[in-house]
């Protein structure tokens, strides 16, 4: 990244002004033209830096409060098949394969995000029944300490 | 929880991915939902103001920035929860911190500019809470952040 693009992230990583022109107020302050912050945007979406621009949704406020991380144990050879299933249901908004430690068998995660925690226990036993893998554990999240943005 | 009638949801579903990227991105959703750029903007400040919507911006992909991230846990004894978690929180690096009650039951996210500052973190965060510490990197990424599905 440029000297333009990485200023320009830091500059709207905490959102973009709410006004009809969001993009201008950008460029003014950073002393460059509208259609040079809406093109490094696309430029940087389009190589992969910006994975998603838009809304990030404190999904807690909206009443989707029941947060799930699911681990799966399973066998090494089956891992690239079984993510794939996972990661095709809509409910799963995160699917990662992760590796084994000593004590910590499980080495792939779902995050499902739910209404309620019945809800998420369905998905699990769903995603279980669609791939055969009966080793696994539910963790809610109790509490949020913190959540960010990834930050630059 | 807030409430929200069918425009706001509409709103919620249409921006999370795909965010209009022109010169007036609020009359481009407005016409593409049937509403006025006004509206529009009138209600998307509200939900910012009832955290609804965290903000509109950019949501980056780490590794293309030249960074490393991993998710961590910690197992924490129940009487020292809140004080381990206040020490993990306090990285700027950690974006995101959770309670979730098992065996490890702090578990959290770091994201750092190179593999260098975030073994240094890790390793920081072990010696500090005297928790015993599982790093756990992504291997493969099936699925990341799509849309939540705002019913």
């Amino acid at each position: 990244m440029d000297e333009i693009e990485t200023q320009l992230l830091k500059f709207i990583q905490d959102g973009i002004p709410i006004t009809p022109r969001p993009f201008k107020e950008v460029a003014n302050t950073l002393g460059l033209s509208e259609e040079q912050i809406i093109d490094t945007i696309a430029k940087l979406h389009h190589d992969g830096i910006i994975r998603r621009f838009g809304a990030s949704i404190g999904h807690r406020a909206i009443g989707i409060t029941a947060n799930a991380m699911c681990t799966w144990n399973v066998p090494d050879d089956r891992v690239e098949e079984v993510g794939a299933i996972m990661a095709g249901f809509s409910d799963v908004t995160h699917c990662y394969e992760r590796p084994r430690r000593e004590g910590w068998p499980y080495n792939l995660f779902t995050m499902v995000h739910a209404y309620t925690r019945d809800e998420c226990r369905k998905v699990a036993k769903q995603i279980s029944k669609a791939t055969s893998v009966e080793d696994y554990n539910i963790l809610f999240s109790e509490k949020e300490f913190k959540k960010t943005g990834v930050r630059l | 929880m807030i409430e929200l009638d069918d425009l706001d949801k509409a709103i919620l579903n249409e921006i999370q991915v795909d965010f209009p990227l022109v010169k007036q991105p609020f009359l481009e959703l407005a016409t593409s939902i049937g509403s006025t750029e006004e509206e529009v903007m009138k209600r998307i400040e509200r939900l910012i103001k009832e955290g609804a919507i965290r903000r509109i911006g950019p949501i980056l992909n780490v590794k293309k920035t030249g960074g490393e991230s991993t998710l961590a846990a910690v197992k924490a004894p129940e009487e020292r929860i809140d004080e381990v978690a206040g020490i993990i929180s306090g990285y700027d690096e950690v974006s995101h911190n959770y309670l979730r009650p098992a065996e490890y039951n702090i578990w959290f996210t770091v994201s750092a500019p190179s593999k260098e500052r975030l073994g240094e973190i890790l390793e920081e965060i072990g010696e500090r809470t005297k928790c015993p510490l599982i790093d756990l990197p992504t291997l493969r990424l099936f699925k990341i952040g799509v849309k939540f599905n705002v019913k």
